[in-house]
């Protein structure tokens, strides 16, 4: 590869060459019930498959990954996603298909797997290191920034079983990060240690990241991918549902989640508890579309929710509540607040609430609807009553909408530093 | 570490390294003599683990031991002294054979040898279970790792029976040594045949591993340990039987470890083209080494789901 083009120099940016391919990738498991010779023996035969159980884990994968990408891998649980980087990392043959990858890979699939618990912290670097590929003599050479980033301190000649739980993952991370590999596997780890040492395994991603480094990485944290990664791979009973820009996946992900829990919500049996009053509904939809429709930036949303009460409830307040997907609030009012006085609640009863020009970030949001006493008491609540998205917008992210420019200044115009 | 100014260049650099390195197909080896090949050529690369592993076995396992090492070589002494006092002195066994001592204690340096690693070996896999769900390692790794260990306090029995010959007074340097390095080998490759072969099975049957423990026993009254191969054909007689009790690898190799450290025996009677038959039987078991592997790479794609 020594043509003449590459060696021009690094004006030209390099092409990122490919680093992991998969091709028709399926992976089935057969689950047995029976393990222990005698049980074979008995089930042997005919018998023996009604014992045996197979699912397809992964089904016809086919994905290619360049070079300085961060991929995320997402879906809920049993969909696929650690076996897909079980595969990639060659620690689970597939049933078909082919894996491709250059360069060194590190998985770290769980922090620590090597360590044991009988041997000191220092042992254990060089045991781990070496388990991810390090020479005794690179591991002599980074012994100290190991301990440096682990924070661990004195406690490394100490045995690991000692260890409190926190000291032994930011070890596990600090040798994992320290092995210069070119892609990492990452799996659910992120999420370890005190904030401060959560914020320095950030950094280090982000460096990796920098450095052109590939990291596959599988979480649960919707947020962490979209903060992160610049792809994700949405993962749906084994198959591949979405592959593509991270916060769009993120957001087809939600849309799925949200299906799941409408399903489970009808499925388990109504409410029976007998309320004195109750919510009993609530629609959405901007004023003009149809419940359902996308709500853009600038359309006016009208929210209706409808409320009874058994007897009569005087000064009530119907109350209503935005939610971001996270759960984080992001916009509430109620009559109280537009001083409006609500007749007496008698029997079914519905408010209108128009909230003019909505600014919403992309994502998918969720009206929660409120009964509330003149004493502030919730008589009842419905939680995520209604749901609305608002679609991906490139520019910007987060849960306002608002249009970005950028101009750059010229040297006259720059404004002294406020002192 | 990089600072973050020449990460560019670091980029650019890591592109071009990866460009020029060809994509390498995961686990498909289906051709026999090249996966094989391959497999020996990943296990070299890993020479430096497979130090730290075996020392890895030997640092944990008497760890927290007052006496340490010394556990290690209480267990072989102590059955020297059993079959020195029940069987030599009680059981009469002894006065045919001089030396008794040292006569029982090279046949058990060898058998512990065999018994410890086909032992270690085949509960390996699942004793690491851990590493093998979640990193990628040749796993032929683990079962040699206890080959290493075993091999060590081997090494250390094998001093102390080297060290008693010369207290006796009947030190083991002559031509007969030569006996010695045959049976070692193929203690090792039969040892390690088996070991591979059984830490792949007992992954799918954990029987495998109880299994082993029923036919270490079995083999070790198999071999001429606490009594002599003469004894044995005196009742067998030369024929056929004879044959096939001592073309048991272990057999001709404890035989070989007397005749090399056993020198009061001098006078007693061994198989004839004893060198011979331990060079036929070094390369049956190679043969033998060669299909286990083959069966161990072909069981371990499956080894992350089952255990």
């Amino acid at each position: 590869m020594n043509s003449p083009l590459l060696e021009a120099g690094s004006a030209a940016p390099v092409p990122a060459p490919v680093v992991i391919t998969a091709h028709g990738v399926s992976k089935r498991f057969v689950v047995r019930k029976d393990n222990a010779l005698k049980e074979r023996l008995v089930t042997l035969g005919k018998m023996g498959r009604q014992h045996r159980q197979e699912f397809w884990a992964l089904r016809d994968i086919d994905i290619t990954i360049e070079a300085g990408t961060t991929v995320g891998l997402i879906g809920h649980n049993g969909s696929g996603k650690s076996t897909l980087l079980k595969v990639i990392g060659g620690i689970i043959q597939p049933t078909t298909g082919t894996v491709s990858r250059r360069g060194r890979m590190a998985a770290l699939l769980e922090l620590g797997a090597g360590f044991h618990p009988d041997l000191t912290g220092r042992e254990n670097v060089f045991l781990n290191a070496s388990i991810l590929g390090l020479t005794r003599a690179e591991t002599e050479d980074r012994f100290d920034d190991i301990l440096t980033f682990s924070g661990i301190g004195d406690f490394i000649d100490t045995q690991v079983k000692f260890y409190s739980s926190g000291m032994y993952v930011r070890l596990a991370f600090s040798v994992a990060v320290h092995t210069e590999p070119d892609v990492l596997l990452v799996d659910e780890v992120l999420a370890v240690g005190d904030e401060a040492f959560q914020r320095k395994c950030l950094d280090k991603i982000r460096s990796f990241q920098a450095e052109g480094r590939t990291i596959i990485l599988v979480s649960h944290s919707l947020g962490q991918v979209t903060e992160l990664c610049d792809r994700a791979i949405l993962l749906n009973r084994g198959e591949i549902e979405f592959d593509g820009n991270a916060h769009q996946a993120v957001m087809a992900f939600r849309n799925i989640l949200e299906e799941r829990r409408v399903e489970e919500a009808a499925a388990a049996s109504p409410d029976v508890v007998v309320h004195e009053g109750h919510v009993l509904g609530a629609t959405v939809h901007a004023v003009g579309k149809a419940i359902g429709d996308p709500v853009l930036p600038g359309d006016d949303l009208r929210i209706v929710m409808t409320f009874d009460h058994d007897d009569e409830l005087t000064g009530w307040i119907g109350a209503l509540q935005i939610d971001n997907a996270s759960g984080q609030v992001v916009y509430g009012t109620k009559n109280s607040l537009m001083d409006v006085r609500l007749p007496p609640l008698s029997g079914p009863l519905s408010l209108e609430y128009t909230i003019r020009n909505v600014a919403f970030g992309a994502g998918k949001y969720f009206v929660n609807a409120s009964l509330l006493d003149s004493t502030l008491r919730h008589v009842h609540d419905m939680p995520q009553a209604c749901t609305f998205n608002v679609p991906f917008y490139p520019l910007a992210t987060g849960t306002v909408h608002a249009e970005p420019t950028l101009r750059i200044l010229d040297a006259a115009e720059h404004e002294a530093p406020a002192v | 570490m990089t600072a973050s100014k020449d990460s560019p260049d670091a980029r650019t650099a890591r592109f071009r390294r990866l460009a020029s390195v060809p994509l390498d197909t995961i686990g498909s080896r289906s051709r026999p003599l090249v996966g094989a090949w391959a497999s020996i050529r990943d296990i070299g690369g890993q020479k430096e683990m497979l130090g730290l592993l075996v020392r890895r076995d030997l640092k944990a396992r008497y760890k927290d031991s007052a006496l340490g090492f010394l556990w290690s070589l209480i267990k072989p002494l102590t059955q020297l002294v059993i079959y020195y006092v029940v069987v030599g002195k009680f059981l009469g066994a002894a006065r045919g054979i001089p030396d008794f001592a040292i006569y029982i204690f090279t046949g058990l340096t060898a058998y512990t040898l065999f018994s410890e690693i086909v032992a270690s070996a085949t509960a390996s896999i699942i004793g690491n279970a851990g590493l093998i769900k979640k990193i990628y390692l040749p796993r032929e790794i683990f079962p040699l790792a206890s080959v290493g260990s075993a091999s060590f306090n081997f090494l250390i029995q094998l001093a102390i029976l080297i060290m008693a010959t010369i207290v006796v007074g009947s030190h083991p340097l002559g031509w007969n040594l030569v006996y010695f390095f045959p049976s070692v080998l193929v203690l090792l490759v039969y040892a390690t045949a088996l070991g591979l072969l059984l830490s792949a099975l007992n992954v799918y049957l954990r029987d495998v591993q109880y299994l082993v423990e029923v036919a270490l026993m079995v083999l070790m009254w198999a071999s001429p340990i606490v009594y002599t191969w003469a004894m044995v054909r005196d009742i067998l007689g030369n024929g056929i039987l004879l044959n096939i009790y001592t073309s048991n690898p272990i057999t001709l190799s404890v035989l070989g470890f007397q005749k090399a450290f056993w020198t009061a025996g001098d006078g007693t009677p061994f198989p004839d083209d004893l060198l011979l038959r331990l060079a036929v039987t070094f390369v049956v078991g190679l043969v033998l080494l060669f299909v286990s592997q083959r069966v161990f790479s072909r069981l371990q794609g499956n080894f992350a789901q089952e255990l």
